[in-house]
């Protein structure tokens, strides 16, 4: 026999921020970008995207009006998990696709930090697959910075779960045979309440993505597109091209009608003929479809899924911004509920005369 | 069954029936993994805990959680051994078998002595049952069991009239049957029963049917017993004497369960549990999750990897991160004890042991993951490791572990078993006052001077004595710092790849470990006060504590010289341990793997020990460990032998 109970707050009520319960630093005083980078000589190669990111995250960490004692960031394996190192901030370069399974212990114990995991394709979708799915299924509050570039570039350049198929790596002379996944579609399926997709190049839409991503509260998913100049190169440079950008990038704005495209070729992105999802037309030969407007917040993420899928490999048309930011109660605040209910309702935090108690049980004698 | 001069009633019966004073008996429960056997034996235990008998149990079921009925691999049993004295094992052999159907007699009676007491439910031996199992005439019927003392009691059609106006199905009303063999049972050997009765209307207070079937078929098997003539004597074992105090009995698995909540509580730690059920240890996870109140996290993680990840985060934060797990679990969660070794942090994980290898035998004992615990990871990664002895111990063993966890920052790993797990015996409750507190002694900000002269914080600058580095937690000021699982320069802790440095690393935590403070061991030697030494030192760890006390207790009574020693801490080892084997020229060490510790003492010693080894997925026999002791022992002849005693007949 089952039973299940209504888990009750916080499911109800405004959203609060993702920084809730994170300490902020006094009145007038602020950080600097300086205030948070460590002075670890930072070892990337020349020309990777990281640097950029890295350069955001610096700069945008000030923003968030934090103490940096009370930011964390813990990363996986890979070129992007060396990240923690260059921030001042406290930092913990783990093992190989934990991150999110070593967060979900910090957070659930400490309600007074901001936490971000840094990982990338290999780590989060490979070896940390199923870590990923259970922080977004949970809703951990975390941030998680997923860098995807499309190859391993630690161990040199084999090919990685978000390659396309065919790909020539070191260990896939004949080309690979998997099928990549889609990092947006994959956290969406997990029902990631915040998902958002960005780009190395693009340091203003990155810095308003994370903010917002930080100041969501649960699980924010963030697949920034990042270029590995050495094993990869140009793999997204069709997207950083100002022409070919303006033709392919959806940018997702809540509430906004999906118009994009060049001046003289505007597209639209309307309901598929089929009944299911979105297609992308020709704004000329729309006729009366109606425009898709954007909707993040709603709880069904099937919109953002349908959104999720006019990316394809040949990047004809790429969705970036928020997916979704939808509200749901996180996993670590339900944690906490569960302890102050209890001790709410036993009387307060246990004493050293409870400890006896619960030593001794239900059942005792006494020798005397 | 040994029996004493005949006493006077006890319990709160008016029968007839003369009671006679045992000062031993050995009970053993088995019937279907449905029947309810393993609740049985519990509610008895209980029973016999409040009269204040020594006791030892071992619950012994398959893996199957319903086999198919009737079969061989679907019988469940619990035996207990209760006592006037202190005992030490659940006993080798049962002096009473209550079997619920035929395979539960098939399976168990080899294992009762001859002139042992057979109580049968005779319902259920029907052709078909008994075809089952591969019996082609009625054991019960055919003469071969004449040289046990047989009741042959109709339990389940008793049970089913019991409750015959209580509009049950013939099937629910079986359900209680299991209830009428303890009434009767608790009758025969004179037990309370207000516990049960109490026990059976709490349980089952949501289901006024299912309480009263049950509490009813109990007071029939109490009144069958009153009324038939079956039964000629009724027996009672009075209370051992024991220490003063309070006392309550507790499984491994509990005593576990309570130690890590009380080192929390008392270190003034949160204590998070990371864990993914697995069997013999989820009685743990299970446990700690009701203890909220006690600032006790539980996070059922979605793999084994996850639950030893979340633990260490929440030791990152400055909680008391805890991961329980058994051989197949610790074996996914090296790669992070070997991160956890490199941060330097507290953290626990328990091993409830069972069969190995790979899935093995998940329901069964063993002392396998010896090597595991020591040695299964990558690089020099030396953890700390402590092994309970008996049940009540998991408690002080698990106290143990966190002191050394919280005092040097280090995984430690606590290697309890299926039989310390699942096997009970009474436990004097400790004053909590007395209980021993780990000191976190957080960082609180620069602990250095930088080459500027300006203070600074350095992680992995370490405590002179201890060598643990400073438990230093986000949220403190002043103290932001980066660790990981690469090589850290000495005291600033930032990357290094330097040869020098690596080295120097190994060595200190190899040192830190080295230096854990545990007591030396202690060897009782009733020959070291005429000031010589026993023949024979036998040395154990773990749950072979019980077995190998009772065959030197028995092999001593056979006037063999013998000493014992056994071991709490398997790393460090106790300083004097070298001494105290090169004291004897014959050292016994029995374990339940092939010889794993032997192994370790020959390597560490350059001693010779004789192991004793098997892998039945059971506790020793004391008997079979009073043989590997004799064929030990120096030939020349000592006193004349006295008869067995009953712990190894």
């Amino acid at each position: 026999m089952t039973t299940s109970v209504p888990l009750g707050l916080p499911s109800v009520g405004a959203p609060r921020s993702g920084l809730a319960g994170v300490p902020a630093l006094p009145e007038g005083e602020t950080l600097s970008k300086r205030d948070f980078t460590s002075d670890s000589e930072v070892r990337w190669c020349p020309g990777c995207g990281d640097y950029a990111v890295l350069a955001a995250v610096q700069g945008f960490l000030p923003e968030l009006g934090l103490r940096k004692e009370n930011v964390v960031f813990i990363s996986g394996i890979g070129c992007s998990s060396r990240f923690p190192y260059y921030l001042d901030t406290f930092g913990m370069h783990s093992i190989h696709g934990r991150a999110p399974a070593i967060a979900t212990g910090l957070v659930a114990s400490r309600p007074d930090l901001s936490v971000f995991v840094v990982t990338g394709d290999g780590d989060a979708l490979s070896i940390g697959g199923n870590h990923l799915i259970h922080a977004m299924r949970r809703n951990v509050n975390m941030t998680i910075l997923l860098f995807n570039n499309r190859i391993y570039g630690l161990t040199k350049g084999q090919y990685s779960p978000t390659s396309e198929a065919g790909k020539v790596t070191k260990s896939t002379p004949a080309g690979s045979l998997d099928s990549p996944f889609n990092p947006v579609s994959l956290a969406l399926g997990a029902e990631a309440t915040f998902v958002a997709r960005t780009l190395d190049s693009d340091r203003k839409h990155l810095t308003s993505v994370l903010r917002a991503a930080a100041e969501h509260r649960g699980t924010s998913l963030v697949e920034i597109y990042q270029n590995c100049p050495i094993f990869n190169d140009g793999a997204f440079d069709v997207l950083k091209d100002r022409d070919e950008s303006q033709a392919r990038l959806v940018r997702l704005e809540h509430g906004e009608e999906l118009r994009f495209g060049r001046e003289d070729a505007e597209k639209v992105v309307v309901r598929s003929a089929s009944g299911f999802g979105v297609e992308v037309v020709d704004a000329a030969a729309a006729g009366g479809r109606e425009v898709v407007v954007h909707d993040a917040t709603t709880p069904d993420p099937s919109l953002a899924f349908a959104l999720s899928r006019l990316d394809d490999v040949s990047m004809a048309h790429v969705p970036v911004g928020i997916f979704r930011s939808a509200h749901r109660p996180t996993y670590d605040d339900l944690v906490r509920e569960q302890l102050d209910d209890a001790r709410e309702a036993q009387g307060g935090p246990a004493t050293d005369a409870d400890l006896a108690a619960l030593l001794a049980g239900g059942d005792t004698w006494t020798v005397r | 069954m040994s029996t004493t001069t005949p006493g006077p009633t006890q319990g709160p019966s008016q029968s007839a029936t003369p009671i006679e004073r045992l000062d031993r008996v050995v009970i053993r429960f088995a019937g279907d993994s449905g029947d309810g056997m393993q609740l049985t034996g519990d509610r008895f235990t209980a029973e016999t805990a409040s009269l204040g008998n020594d006791l030892k149990t071992l619950p012994n079921f398959p893996a199957e959680i319903r086999a198919p009925a009737g079969t061989l691999p679907g019988v469940s049993s619990f035996q207990l051994h209760f006592a006037d004295h202190d005992v030490s094992t659940p006993g080798d052999a049962p002096d009473v078998l209550v079997a619920m159907n035929p395979a539960a007699l098939k399976a168990n009676l080899a294992d009762v002595p001859r002139g042992g007491t057979l109580i049968v439910d005779t319902d259920d031996f029907s052709r078909r049952n008994l075809a089952k199992v591969g019996y082609t005439t009625s054991p019960l019927e055919d003469g071969s069991l004449e040289s046990y003392q047989v009741h042959a009691v109709p339990m389940t059609s008793m049970t089913v009239e019991a409750l015959s106006d209580l509009q049950l199905s013939r099937k629910d009303a079986e359900r209680s049957k299991n209830m009428f063999a303890l009434g009767l049972l608790s009758w025969l050997y004179d037990r309370p029963t207000e516990q049960t009765e109490r026990f059976l209307r709490t349980k089952f207070a949501k289901r006024a049917a299912v309480m009263e079937a049950n509490l009813r078929a109990f007071r029939a098997g109490w009144a069958f017993g009153e009324t038939t003539e079956g039964f000629a004597v009724r027996y009672t074992v009075p209370a051992a004497p024991a220490e003063r105090g309070t006392y309550r009995n507790v499984t491994g698995n509990t005593a576990t369960a309570l130690g890590l909540v009380a080192a929390a509580h008392r270190a003034g730690l949160p204590l998070v549990l990371g864990s993914y059920p697995i069997t013999p240890a989820s009685d743990i996870l299970h446990t700690l999750s009701g203890l909220k109140r006690f600032d006790v996290t539980t996070i059922q993680a979605e793999d084994e990897i996850a639950a030893i990840g979340a633990a260490l985060g929440a030791s990152f934060g400055g909680s008391l991160g805890l991961t329980t797990t058994s051989g197949p679990g610790l074996a996914l969660k090296s790669e992070t004890i070997g991160l956890a070794v490199s941060l330097e942090l507290p953290l626990v994980i328990v091993d409830v042991q069972r069969g190995g290898p790979s899935t093995g035998l998940p329901t069964k004992t063993e002392q396998s993951d010896l090597m595991q615990a020591l040695y299964g990871r990558n690089g020099e990664s030396p953890v700390p490791v402590v092994a309970p002895s008996t049940p009540a111990d998991c408690f002080d063993a698990a106290m143990d572990a966190v002191r050394i966890a919280v005092t040097y920052r280090t995984p430690v790993l606590l290697l309890s078993d299926g039989y310390l797990a699942n096997g009970s015996e009474p436990w004097r409750l400790p004053d909590v006052a007395d209980l021993p507190a780990a000191d976190p002694d957080f960082a609180t900000g620069p602990n250095d001077t930088g080459a500027d002269g300006a203070p600074v914080f350095h992680p992995f600058l370490r405590d002179p004595e201890t060598l643990a580095r400073p438990w230093a937690v986000p949220g403190t000021a002043g103290i932001e710092h980066r660790v990981g699982g690469l090589e850290k320069a000495d005291v600033t802790g930032d990357i290094s790849y330097d040869p020098a440095n690596h080295d120097r690393m190994v060595r200190l935590r190899r040192a830190k470990v080295k230096g854990v403070e545990v007591p030396d061991v202690v060897v009782d030697d009733p020959a070291a006060l005429a000031g010589g030494r026993a023949d024979v030192l036998v040395l154990g760890w773990g749950s072979t504590f019980g077995p190998i006390t009772a065959a030197v207790r028995e092999a001593r009574r056979q006037g063999l010289s013998v000493a014992q020693t056994h071991l709490r801490h398997l790393n460090p080892l106790p300083a004097n341990l070298g001494d105290v084997l090169r004291g004897y020229s014959r050292v016994l060490v029995p374990e339940m793997n092939l010889g794993q510790l032997a192994l370790l003492l020959r390597g560490r010693y350059l001693v010779d020990v004789t192991s004793c080894n098997q892998v039945r997925g059971l506790p020793f026999t004391s008997a079979e460990l009073v043989e590997a002791i004799t064929a030990l022992a120096p030939a020349e002849p000592g006193p004349a032998p006295v008869a067995l005693s009953e712990e190894t007949r």
